[in-house]
């Protein structure tokens, strides 16, 4: 089985974060009595016309540019038609031959994902099925929609829900859609195919209606072992949608005659090509914020850690302090160190740039002991006040004045006997004991490297 | 011949008053004319009550049944809207009513706009005011009896490709269709969308300019209409001596000698007054009716699927969903909107989209490029309306080919998206004829304004006010 060459492409559609729908001005608002949010525009009445909704196309906009994307300067709205009871016009208003964007790409788990298209369009109604009769309601439709379709380039259904995750985030993040699958705000349609001649594809099959990332791992999986197990059986696997039983977790083949749909695409002569000004796209571009996964391999860059940059850069705010302070003083290292250890000990408290830059600098002037510099930060945090403040209050200035730091250790020295003896005649590891007790003695104001430094003196005589 | 602004000077005099002027076009309704599918009297003896100001007060005003009035049926001459009652009103409609307008009623048209006869209609034909063995023109046929036979002052029409100028040349009036998007399109219910632009019908050149001073400019309700300033239709002048007159040959092919000579008499006149002529060339004429059948019929069987059964007017229960559309359709619709809707759904099919309707789109261009290189010689052109006059009802109704032959000489201004007027050139025989006028985009007043010239150079006197 493993010798068979999985593909996978996924088209997604996700509701944008609007609060009146794509055409006319009626509220998005979910959860309304049905048929409330409703107005002679989307109920398709004669004689209404459509009027694009600015904020819709601002939206998509930022998804795609998210998504890496090309953003043309001129798309065009085509009607696609077809009879359903829960389309109002008899056509869905989409982009077709010339949508909003194309050509984009997202890195998932290190492996690249062409982005085909992106376009916008409008939801069609919600059919309730009664026992003998079916109700519609309009409040959905003609909320906007953008769908997204991926090149076939996902090789796992691991790999695809790590895709759609992924997705999730970036749509959520860029608040273009709250993107929550249980409210249907993302919904997916995989289409799959499996091939063992390399560089030949399968015929592939689309699997509908999946409403959960559960739902897509399970029907993805047992979608690819029904056609090994075709192709196995020396059978060939036909071109079909795809139905998925939550219950059974196993998909289905549906009506064959279902893709014989012919949906006479034609430019939408109600609405005018939709031109778009560079100065918009590259003033959304600005507002755009930086991804986490981007902002991660920039600190990387930086030389952080992997660990630390995830973790810092899954973090808005964290994030946020980590850039700011780094404007003030160009220590990346140190920056994240102190974030991780500290700054996120105590749940990412609301402190400034400047004062955690502060912390730092007297810490590597050598001012401040780095015990002592965590203290600070937990007093400030806790008072308030700033760490120089802190540090002149409590006398916290570190000893580095080494004939100072003598006096302490002699102190010392003759506090405990027995250990200078073992160390003066070489047991190297009472060094760090020595140290320890100096802090102690100090109240961790002591230079521990200075500390070392003469503790090794004794140690040579 | 009595003009709006005649009207409201009698009113001011108190020579007349609105209230007889409503009752009189009320009297005039002549049930065999068949001019009108729903009278509003009590709403426009409502609506009187209100007008006491704005540049149309009291002016009985008759509009197609495809534009919606709110609460009034709107039928578009068609079984399958049934029942339906509109809650909006178009936005020409709200402008009428702004400037105190009364609409005495909903007019007769072909089923959605669709012919050339006002034969087509579910609610049977209208006949033409000067002969009632003839038809009035189509579709706005309704609209042009309404005004031939005085039982309104002007009218409001649809235009998808001559459908206000071809009943205007029938019955002796003026017909109007502006430039695409001058109107907005918000509340008139769709035939071909690129295409459908509405128009004014009236009984001279100051009432049409006066009504498109009312309804013209942008709306934000329509992304297809224009932002283009709204000229002042209102006071127009006679037209500069200067203009350039084009006559393109290939419209004056075909044309009956009689309706030939009637238009060479303006022509004739207008050049005593001093308007050079000059022949221009239009080569793609041929291909007009052909690539607005192609367009028009695409773009009608998508406006028209929304018609399902599902949410108002006609229904006809089946055992599921596309039994009941396929009920409610099969008994909704006439024979000629069944055959546009499978024509238009053939030439949209991913079989043949690339052979008809691609090809038509790239003909649509190619036409509209020749108006705009004839407009760098010429103001204007001029041609004749229709080839004859109003022709006897049933003649053409089961020749969809013939009844598709006048489309020749108005359909390209549709599908260019230039305006046009139809006014009257006199009579053949008993019948009215009429004279054609093309111009730039958004020149709507120099075409009203030799509109005005030629009604004081060759006065013509209509039915119904004499």
């Amino acid at each position: 089985m493993n010798d068979y060459k999985v593909t996978i492409g996924i088209e997604v559609h996700a509701q944008l974060k609007t609060t009146t729908k794509l055409f006319c001005g009626c509220p998005t608002s979910f959860g309304e009595a049905p048929n409330t949010n409703v107005c002679p525009i989307c109920l398709g009445l004669p004689g209404v016309l459509p009027s694009l909704n600015k904020k819709a196309v601002e939206l998509a906009i930022r998804a795609a540019l998210a998504l890496n994307c090309e953003i043309h300067k001129k798309s065009i709205f085509a009607r696609k038609n077809y009879f359903y009871p829960d389309l109002p016009k008899g056509y869905q208003i989409t982009q077709y031959k010339s949508p909003l964007a194309t050509s984009g790409k997202i890195l998932v788990e290190g492996k690249e994902v062409r982005i085909k298209r992106v376009h916008l369009e409008e939801e069609s109604a919600k059919l309730i099925h009664e026992k003998d009769k079916s109700l519609i309601d309009y409040n959905r439709a003609g909320i906007p929609l953008i769908e997204i379709v991926t090149e076939p380039d996902i090789d796992s259904p691991e790999m695809a829900l790590a895709y759609l995750k992924k997705l999730q985030k970036i749509l959520e993040f860029t608040q273009v859609s709250d993107a929550i699958m249980a409210k249907g705000e993302l919904r997916c349609e995989p289409n799959v195919s499996v091939s063992k001649e390399e560089g030949k594809l399968g015929t592939r099959t689309e699997i509908k209606n999946l409403n959960s990332f559960r739902a897509v791992g399970r029907a993805l999986r047992s979608e690819v072992k029904r056609q090994i197990e075709i192709l196995e059986r020396g059978g060939i696997v036909e071109q079909a949608t795809i139905h998925y039983s939550e219950k059974t977790g196993k998909t289905r083949i549906g009506r064959a005659k279902e893709e014989a749909s012919d949906y006479r695409y034609f430019p939408e002569p109600d609405l005018p090509p939709l031109v778009l000004e560079e100065e918009w796209i590259e003033e959304i571009r600005k507002s755009l914020e930086e991804l986490p996964e981007e902002r991660m391999e920039r600190y990387k860059n930086l030389g952080v850690s992997e660990e630390e940059a995830k973790i810092i850069s899954g973090s808005k705010k964290a994030s946020k302090l980590f850039e700011e302070t780094l404007r003030i003083l160009n220590e990346p290292l140190e920056i994240s160190r102190w974030l991780i250890r500290e700054y996120r000990n105590f749940q990412e408290p609301d402190i400034s740039a400047e004062n955690l830059a502060n912390i730092i600098k007297m810490v590597l002037s050598g001012k401040l002991s780095r015990i002592n510099g965590s203290l600070v930060f937990k007093l400030m945090v806790e008072t308030g006040k700033s760490p120089i403040e802190i540090v002149e209050e409590r006398n916290l200035i570190q000893i580095s004045d080494p004939e100072a730091l003598k006096k302490v250790i002699e102190e010392v020295f003759k506090e405990q006997p027995k250990e200078f003896e073992r160390f003066k005649k070489g047991e190297k590891k009472l060094l760090g004991f020595f140290v320890g007790e100096v802090m102690k003695k100090t109240k961790g104001r002591a230079d521990p490297k200075e500390v070392s430094r003469i503790l090794s003196e004794y140690e040579k005589n | 011949m009595k003009t709006i602004a005649n009207y409201h000077k009698e009113f001011e005099r108190g020579e007349y008053t609105p209230l007889e002027l409503l009752e009189e076009c009320l009297r005039n309704i002549d049930p065999e004319i068949n001019a009108f599918i729903t009278v509003t009297e009590e709403l426009a003896r409502e609506s009187l009550k209100r007008s006491k100001k704005g540049r149309l007060r009291g002016i009985p005003i008759a509009v197609k049944d495809n534009i919606n009035i709110k609460g009034v049926p709107t039928t578009c001459g068609s079984g399958i809207l049934r029942g339906f009652i509109p809650p909006y009103s178009a936005t020409v409609i709200e402008r009428i009513e702004s400037e105190g307008g009364i609409f005495i009623g909903k007019t007769n048209l072909d089923e959605f706009g669709m012919g050339s006869s006002t034969e087509r209609s579910f609610y049977g034909p209208t006949k033409n005011p000067y002969d009632l063995s003839r038809v009035p023109g189509g579709s706005s046929g309704g609209s042009a009896a309404a005004l031939a036979s005085g039982s309104a002052i002007i009218s409001l029409g649809s235009d998808t490709g001559g459908s206000v100028r071809q009943p205007a040349s029938y019955c002796g009036l003026v017909g109007l269709k502006p430039t695409y998007g001058r109107v907005s399109r918000y509340g008139l219910v769709a035939f071909a969308s690129s295409l459908d632009q509405i128009g004014i019908i009236g009984r001279n050149s100051e009432d049409v300019g006066l009504l498109l001073s009312v309804i013209a400019g942008y709306d934000k309700r329509d992304s297809t209409s224009s932002t283009n300033e709204v000229e002042d239709y209102e006071n127009l002048e006679f037209p500069q001596k200067g203009i350039k007159i084009g006559i393109p040959e290939e419209y004056f092919e075909e044309i009956d000698e009689e309706v030939y000579n009637k238009v060479m008499e303006i022509k004739e006149a207008l050049e005593k007054e001093g308007f050079s002529f000059k022949k221009v060339s239009l080569p793609s004429t041929d291909y007009i009716i052909s690539t607005y059948q192609v367009i028009s019929y695409a773009e009608a069987s998508s406006n028209l699927a929304r018609y399902d059964g599902v949410r108002y007017g006609l229904r006809k229960e089946g055992k599921d969903f596309l039994e009941t559309i396929r009920k409610s359709r099969e008994e909704g619709f006439l024979p000629e909107v069944k055959r546009r809707i499978l024509v238009g759904t053939f030439v949209l099919s991913s079989e043949a989209i690339a052979e008809y309707y691609e090809r038509a789109d790239l003909i649509r261009k190619i036409i509209t490029w020749e108006f705009e290189e004839c407009f760098k010689e010429v103001d204007y052109l001029f041609t004749p309306a229709t080839p004859t006059p109003a022709f006897p009802i049933g003649e053409r109704t089961d020749d969809p080919i013939r009844m598709h032959i006048p489309d020749r000489l108005t359909a390209g201004a549709n599908l260019s998206g230039i305006p046009a007027i139809v006014a009257p050139a006199g009579f053949v025989g008993h019948l009215p004829i009429g004279y054609q006028i093309m111009g730039r985009h958004f020149d709507e007043k120099g075409l009203l304004s030799l509109v005005k010239l030629v009604e004081k150079i060759k006065p013509f006197k209509g039915l119904s006010y004499e």
